[in-house]
């Protein structure tokens, strides 16, 4: 195991990547009650089109297949897994996102036999008709439940409006047609392609020994076997630079109507470098102006077109890229407007030294905020390590940005046609 | 075990709390401000600590206010308005960084305190009253709040079922005020309420993570100055409701997924000897993924997305939630009452009830790693008026038997079932 500390922030983590592939990160944290542990598989909803291990051609699997697959790996022909964790008190859930499926559990109790459980439960998979079948009608449910929330709808109104072809504009869960066409073999093939170690990871952190987790965990992967596996063959359509929709209106019974504006980062795949420079840049200038407190946020409040419930975020990943800014408003389309009058203005507006010394200032502060979460810690470091990116030099990468960075980005930003506004109101 | 503890001391007026801790790399400081829940108030104290947060005399507009938080490396300030029992506490939360990981080593804990107490006993004022222009904004915002209750549906029903079921009692209250009464207020009234609630409330301060309680206690004692101690007791208000006939209440608006809720009367409260075994009754009932709720509604009947039920603690409520199809109403509500009825007839293993208790002790353990949970963990014994270690907590869990929990199912009654369902079904 390789050894890193980091004195700055108080941190060690141990590393190793084993032999069958699979990357292995241990961070003790004696001083914490529970150990929270996370097994990713760098496989999420976009990842539709692909050539299945062992095969040559492309396949194009029903939506919504990676997050019945997350549901589905939890059932065993003995039981529910649920019941496993619980027996030994541990809670245990999973999510899917556009690009990574995680399974996770936190636990303040036998964490060997709790990681052991995590491990053997994803790397055995039992999938037959009849409980496929089953699942169709909990996750009906789930989609449902999601078509009543509005917060919901907005969210993947914007990004339906502003991608064209690219997969993430799908719903995650998919919809009640396409998961009733989802059989055993859909699973099987997609488990089979993803789920391989090589494309995993497990981070574990938290009040542990870590040598004799460290052996058990080499030991557990050592007696399972796994077919050689090379890169896996993604394909994804060419994505247009432009919004599809620069204005899409949904209709659904609620009480303040809801807008949001998109902006379409990016559409085509990033370089590792690129990539974080264009993350913090785009973070730190959509919290400099959209913050509490900040200019445009103000204009937005002072004009009575934004509430309590206003909110960011901005999510860059390979090949695609988005920020949203919205939240409940009585005047959308006023507040469509301003918001993109505000955003082409930046074009014209540069960051001043004192200005630029407070974000930087901020932005530190609230990672070290942030670091008291150890799901925050383990998340956080999973997903830069996607990118090739160690999320324990983020601070220096931060000291590193200039402030004729924050200028030039400023001046590229905002294209009006990668703009789109997605408006929820009572039809 | 060796758990974290709590030091308390009562200087200048408040109830002063020590969480020391290594586990964080920030300083918490949390104000806890409690009055009774009254009708007549509740809409100033829902208003009051956003005005509040919007200025202060030093910092007169929320851009100078957010600067100064940014420049004490991103501190982040925020205030709510909850309700535990019949009491309403206005909760004051500042964290900062640590300033042993700043890069300067840069001091900032005794500046952040400083702001703290400004936003409560320094406000901006303007003709000696808060400024009308940011009372008006606020109440604008909080109109807004009320009404987007409406549109996330389980919170709405949870509302609604409370409404009903709690109807002519304080916990029926709803915590974000009334619109009605909203209109009416003035910059004058709120702040004439405000003069009031910074002399009568009751204030405990919280301060958790990695520090030395001497200069903390020493800097709050010189930053925070106030005349008396206001001990109004705990307002433990425990109802011995006996329910005849458990109402049944059905409602439809325009949604694709009905939610089914239930209350009861669990007639325990957080300091009864009773109250672990309670803990233990709804872990086995609704409180976990392994709970009879979620393995017959869902897993085996593939009824809802979720199932679960959650007990509260000051008043002596159990609530049942469920997302359902609605044309599976009268199958779910039958099987969440068959349910009931199995965990009062001790229908449960000695084995499931070790996991529930497994299962209620490592929640309970997690909360302790995380500083705002710590400071909800102690408040909520001293709001109970019933303070013990956390030590004590997990060891009177372990020890509930069986019949105790049983003992206590048998105090626990159905008393109003609320549906909301769709308008073309059911």
């Amino acid at each position: 195991m390789d050894k890193k500390i980091y004195q700055d922030i108080d941190e060690v983590i141990y590393t190793k990547k084993l032999e069958n592939g699979l990357s292995v990160f241990l961070m003790p944290r004696p001083e914490m009650e529970k150990t929270y542990a996370i097994f990713t598989t760098k496989y999420g909803s976009i990842d539709q089109t692909f050539v299945p291990i062992g095969e040559s051609e492309m396949v194009t699997v029903p939506d919504g297949v990676a997050h019945f697959l997350e549901h589905k790996l939890f059932e065993k022909e003995d039981g529910d897994v649920f019941a496993d964790f619980g027996k030994l008190g541990a809670s245990a859930n999973a999510f899917t996102s556009f690009t990574k499926t995680a399974y996770l559990f936190t636990a303040t109790d036998h964490i060997e036999d709790n990681v052991e459980t995590l491990i053997n439960f994803v790397q055995d998979p039992y999938f037959t008709e009849q409980t496929v079948e089953k699942e169709k009608g909990i996750i009906a449910q789930e989609i449902k439940m999601y078509d009543d929330q509005p917060d919901w709808q907005s969210f993947m109104g914007t990004i339906k409006a502003m991608f064209k072809n690219h997969p993430v504009n799908i719903d995650i869960a998919g919809t009640v047609d396409s998961i009733m066409k989802i059989t055993k073999d859909d699973l099987y093939t997609c488990y089979n392609t993803f789920y391989h170690p090589e494309n995993m990871t497990l981070f574990i952190i938290g009040n542990f020994n870590v040598e004799s987790l460290f052996t058990l965990i080499e030991n557990n992967q050592a007696g399972k076997s796994f077919e050689a596996m090379g890169d896996i063959k993604r394909k994804f359509p060419d994505e247009p630079r432009e919004v599809a929709t620069k204005n899409l209106e949904i209709n659904m019974p609620v009480s303040i109507p809801k807008c949001t504006v998109g902006i379409k980062e990016s559409s085509s795949a990033l370089e590792k470098d690129e990539f974080l420079t264009k993350e913090l840049l785009t973070t730190m200038v959509v919290d400099h102006y959209f913050a509490k407190g900040g200019e445009f946020y103000q204009e937005l409040y002072q004009a009575e077109l934004i509430d309590g419930s206003f909110s960011f975020e901005t999510n860059i990943d390979f090949n695609f890229g988005y920020t949203l800014i919205g939240g409940n408003t009585t005047k959308p389309t006023e507040f469509a407007s301003k918001v993109k009058e505000l955003l082409l203005s930046t074009r014209n507006l540069e960051i001043t030294e004192k200005e630029f010394s407070r974000m930087k200032k901020k932005k530190i502060g609230r990672t070290l905020r942030a670091m008291n979460s150890l799901e925050y810690i383990a998340n956080q470091f999973v997903d830069y390590h996607r990118h090739g990116i160690n999320f324990f030099e983020m601070t220096s990468r931060i000291e590193a940005l200039t402030i004729s960075d924050f200028n030039n980005f400023l001046k590229e930003w905002i294209d009006e046609d990668r703009l789109a506004v997605c408006t929820i109101k009572k039809g | 075990m060796n758990l974290i503890e709590e030091q308390t001391v009562n200087k200048n007026g408040y109830h002063i709390h020590f969480i020391p801790t290594k586990k964080f790399k920030t300083l918490t400081f949390v104000i806890k401000s409690k009055a009774p829940l009254n009708k007549d108030t509740i809409t100033k104290r829902a208003l009051l600590p956003n005005v509040l947060r919007e200025a202060t005399k030093n910092y007169p507009s929320r851009t100078e206010l957010q600067l100064k938080l940014d420049d004490l490396y991103g501190a982040v300030l925020s205030v709510d308005g909850a309700k535990k029992g019949e009491d309403h506490i206005i909760s004051f939360r500042l964290e900062v960084a640590n300033q042993r990981y700043l890069p300067e080593k840069e001091e900032i804990t005794e500046e952040a305190l400083q702001l703290l107490s400004e936003l409560i006993f320094a406000p901006h004022l303007e003709n000696n009253s808060f400024a009308e222009r940011i009372v008006n904004r606020e109440k604008a915002t909080l109109k807004q709040r009320i009404q987007a209750i409406r549109d996330d549906k389980i919170r709405y029903a949870n509302m609604r079922l409370i409404e009903e079921m709690c109807e002519g009692e304080a916990y029926s209250i709803h915590v974000n005020g009334y619109e009605d009464e909203l209109e009416t207020i003035t910059g004058a009234d709120l702040f004439a309420y405000y003069k009031e609630m910074v002399k009568t409330d009751e204030m405990d301060i919280y301060v958790v993570g990695d520090m030395d309680p001497q200069y903390i206690e020493e800097a709050i004692t010189t930053i925070f100055e106030r005349d008396s101690i206001n001990k109004a007791g705990a307002n433990q208000t425990k109802t011995e409701k006996q329910v005849d006939k458990p109402k049944e209440i059905i409602e439809k608006e325009p949604i694709q997924q009905a939610k089914l809720h239930i209350g009861y009367r669990t007639n325990t409260v957080y300091s009864d000897k009773e109250y672990p075994a309670l803990q233990v009754f709804n872990g086995l009932f609704g409180g976990f993924p392994s709970s009879k709720l979620f393995m017959n509604v869902r897993e085996k009947n593939s009824l809802a997305y979720y199932a679960s039920s959650q007990v509260e603690s000051h008043k002596g409520l159990l609530f049942v939630f469920s997302g359902i199809a609605p044309e599976d109403y009268e199958k779910a509500r039958d099987i969440i009452r068959e349910q009931m009825q199995e965990m009062k007839a001790g229908n449960f293993t000695e084995q499931e009830m070790n996991e529930a208790k497994d299962m209620i002790i490592h929640y309970l353990r997690e909360t302790m790693d995380n500083n705002h949970g710590l400071v909800e963990l102690f408040y909520q014994q001293k709001l109970a008026n019933y303070e013990r270690t956390l030590e004590e907590i997990i060891t009177k869990i372990s020890a509930v038997t069986k019949e105790e929990v049983v003992r206590v199912g048998e105090k626990i009654q159905e008393d109003t079932l609320y549906l909301l369902t769709s308008e073309g079904g059911n």
